[in-house]
């Protein structure tokens, strides 16, 4: 207790001493945790090179200026097209694949509980990995190029959209489609009469907004040979090009800009 | 029902778009990109690479069900340990950063060269994906944790203060008046009205900002900026998908753990 | 400027807002030490930025507030902060910050002599710990010092305003219609409790309130606001139905002035 009475007199402190002293011990702890932590990175670095920064920083930025407009010819804009064209593709493929997943995932809709923990570990496989790797293993499988990429960011975003609308069909109310299975109908026609039109909302929005994280995904699977912009990225950059790469920079700017722009019209005017 | 006074009346579901003129040319647009989105993706299609493929594929999904924990382990156990690392670093290290940001942001608090100034930082931190950035670390202060460490710090910073400037934004004011009124500073009035009302989100942003720095530094490997992903890098270019499958295994634990501390900490402070 | 024994002068304020609206307009009022003055005025009048104004949570766009001979509105930074250490406020929404405690919510009210460090830590002197104690027992909310404010009701948490803006020890009290979020029995003790605690403390206020009735049941001294100027100044004798018809407008204003009558004699 805060308030304490010591000879007549109270005294009000926030905490108690017993509080105080498990509060310190545990910053005390917290702040050992960062230290330990860092001392290994600081372990793994070479800081003869960190001093060298500012200098290599600076060196870069003179690299990059003035920026070389002559590489923005007709290889890049099909680059940049590749790079729209994963992620509109690839959310398109990622809302077709997670669509059955949600539905079998969702306590309601489940057709049974087996179905349920394996879409659940799809959920959780798929949003764990990121879509570098991903892409790392489809070029592995599949050879480079814009089709790995599809896949790569259409399986990664299953997780992703898969728990999102899976949410929110647990969270229909469940007398519209009591309802609809009043008037005699089927399963799929309460599916389409009953829960559809109330996770629709929802739906759209997450594919926009999927789509706008899918933008900024898909400018970088390139790194890995995925297609995209990514690709002439690395390209430029393993050649010491840096005046082409800051090109590129200025395009990935601009395209999230974009896309973070279009998914926040999007969503208003679907809310 | 006097059925045969009145004309026949048809019905059907009203189309998404009233204008008939904007519909098709919405469906025609659609359209279009499909075929053209289509054959770009057609033209990277090589069914003889495919086909060559399809053992690779085989062999990876059956290296996958049985990953192959030890042969690497110390390589593992470093790469993990990195990656943990870079986490927590940058998120403490960002977060703390973020704060001045996140004040400086928030419209209702700050004067306008301050805030156009943050704004320009967090949009700058926000738009650029973090492996893009990790790649110019790389370049300035060598490879190793150290550049992706850097990296998810600033990402931390953009994100948190974007997050946290909204939320300043949504402040009950009232309080802020009243606490200015009794005479205090700008310091004690960020502590005794602003911090109380925006702790609690805070705290969750941070949670979940770890657990998004954990998933961030298992790629960063990628391109040389330290922890597990240089590792799962190795393994695949040596075809040893049983190490790939175990890292991967070791990945999804980790992140899984993440996300069940990080949603049991937002529990606890709502 | 000649001292003069107001505790408070405001001469010809005027306040215009970047909209171009004309929130005050040649406001003078003089406040002895002690006096409580209740302002009403239908909303809009300009009562509630003309109390901001007193402490400059609104800068004033022309004219002079003088306290304690002082013109604080050429004040700005650590000089206007010592001086609203002097000027104690109570809010309509109570202005509590939520998430602290009771405790916490009246210390809040020293902060203005307190450095950063001490408040951050909550390290107040033991002199500001005895006095919030006896604030709080004052105000009749003693047992709940480390309840956090959001789990009080409206009548208790204008109390620890209340608690908050004495803790300052301040001269003048800027009270911003301390009863309209409140039923009308809590409003009435609230009310009392105000002008019983500035009588003991010989504290001065100036209470903006839209209940009429309340306003001359408790005030000696009235004025109206009407469209950011003063209309009327005066005992609540001198407000009768022409003069309330000029501050609202046209209303059966009869029922009022009776009620008011009616209550006193209950009360007696």
């Amino acid at each position: 207790m805060p308030i304490q009475e010591i000879n007549g007199t109270r005294i009000w402190q926030k905490r108690s001493n017993q509080e105080r002293i498990v509060s310190a011990i545990l910053w005390l702890i917290t702040l050992s945790i960062i230290a330990w932590c860092w001392s290994i990175i600081s372990a793994q670095t070479e800081w003869s090179f960190v001093k060298d920064a500012p200098k290599q920083g600076a060196d870069l930025i003179n690299r990059m200026f003035p920026p070389k407009w002559s590489y923005l010819d007709g290889k890049l804009l099909k680059a940049v097209w590749d790079t729209m064209t994963i992620a509109t593709l690839g959310t398109v493929l990622g809302l077709l694949l997670a669509t059955p997943v949600a539905f079998f995932a969702a306590r309601n809709t489940t057709p049974h509980p087996v179905f349920r923990y394996i879409a659940l570990f799809i959920i959780v496989a798929t949003r764990s990995i990121h879509s570098l790797v991903w892409a790392l293993l489809l070029v592995f499988a599949l050879g480079p190029g814009v089709f790995a990429g599809v896949i790569a960011i259409g399986v990664r975003s299953i997780g992703f959209i898969a728990k999102l609308l899976y949410e929110a069909i647990e969270e229909i109310n469940p007398k519209q489609s009591e309802a609809i299975t009043a008037t005699g109908a089927s399963a799929a026609q309460v599916l389409t009469y009953g829960v559809i039109p109330q996770i629709m909302p929802t739906f759209a929005g997450l594919s926009v907004f999927r789509w706008d994280i899918n933008i900024r995904e898909s400018t970088v699977i390139g790194l890995v040979g995925a297609g995209g912009i990514g690709q002439a990225l690395i390209d430029s950059i393993n050649a010491f090009k840096w005046s082409q790469a800051s090109i590129i920079f200025i395009i990935i700017f601009i395209l999230v800009l974009i896309s973070e722009w279009v998914s926040a019209k999007a969503r208003n005017a679907i809310i | 029902m006097a059925k045969e006074n009145t004309p026949k009346r048809t019905w059907s579901k009203p189309p998404l778009i009233k204008n008939p003129t904007i519909r098709w040319i919405v469906v025609i647009a659609i359209l279009a990109y499909a075929i053209m989105a289509f054959l770009t993706i057609q033209s990277s299609i090589d069914p003889a690479r495919i086909s060559k493929g399809w053992p690779r594929t085989v062999r990876l999904l059956t290296n996958f069900v049985q990953p192959d924990f030890f042969t690497r382990i110390k390589d593992i156990r470093i790469g993990v340990l990195e990656s943990i690392t870079m986490t927590v670093v940058s998120t403490f290290v960002g977060v703390i950063l973020a704060i001045p940001f996140s004040l400086g942001a928030a419209r209702n608090i700050a004067p306008r060269p301050v805030y156009l100034f943050s704004r320009t930082i967090i949009i700058l931190s926000r738009t650029f994906p973090e492996i893009v950035v990790a790649l110019l670390f790389v370049v300035m202060v060598g490879f190793g944790p150290l550049a992706g460490a850097i990296t998810l710090m600033l990402a931390t910073i953009g994100f948190i203060a974007k997050l946290m400037a909204e939320d300043i934004e949504d402040i009950d004011e009232s309080q802020v008046e009243a606490i200015k009124a009794t005479g205090a500073s700008w310091p004690q009035m960020v502590v005794y009205s602003i911090l109380p009302q925006v702790l609690p989100r805070f705290i969750g942003l941070t949670a979940y900002r770890l657990d998004i720095n954990f998933r961030q530094s298992a790629i960063l490997g990628i391109v040389g900026a330290g922890g597990i992903g240089a590792v799962l890098k190795t393994s695949m270019s040596r075809y040893d998908f049983d190490t790939t499958g175990a890292i991967l295994a070791i990945i999804i634990a980790i992140v899984l753990v993440l996300e069940i501390i990080s949603g049991y900490i937002r529990q606890q402070v709502q | 400027m000649a001292q003069t024994n107001n505790m408070l002068e405001i001469k010809n304020l005027e306040k215009r807002y970047k909209t171009g609206d004309l929130a005050l307009s040649n406001v003078t009022i003089s406040v002895p030490k002690g006096e409580v003055i209740a302002l009403i005025g239908p909303s809009g009048a300009g009562k509630s930025t003309l109390i901001r104004c007193v402490n400059r949570l609104i800068d004033p766009t022309a004219g002079q507030i003088i306290l304690n001979g002082e013109d604080i509105t050429k004040l700005g930074g650590r000089s206007l902060r010592k001086a609203r250490r002097k000027m104690g406020m109570i809010f309509q929404e109570y202005a509590l910050v939520e998430r602290l405690s009771v405790m916490e919510n009246v210390l809040s009210g020293r902060l203005g002599y307190v450095g950063f460090w001490a408040s951050l830590m909550r390290r107040y002197p033991q002199s500001d710990i005895d006095e919030a104690f006896r604030l709080l027992s004052r105000v009749g909310i003693d047992h709940f010092a480390d309840k956090r404010a959001d789990a009080l009701s409206g009548g208790q948490r204008q109390r620890v305003g209340i608690a908050r803006a004495l803790i300052q020890g301040p001269d003048i009290m800027l009270v911003d219609e301390p009863t309209a979020s409140l039923d009308p029995k809590t409003a009435r003790q609230i009310m009392r409790l105000i002008i019983e605690l500035a009588k003991e403390n010989n504290v001065a206020a100036i209470i903006n309130i839209h209940d009429v009735a309340l306003a001359k049941m408790f005030v000696s001294r009235i004025i109206g606001l009407q469209l950011g100027e003063i209309v009327f100044d005066g005992t609540p004798d001198e407000l009768d139905e022409d003069m309330l018809t000029t501050i609202y407008g046209e209303e059966d204003w009869e029922e009022t002035i009776q009620k008011v009558e009616d209550e006193d004699e209950e009360e007696s």
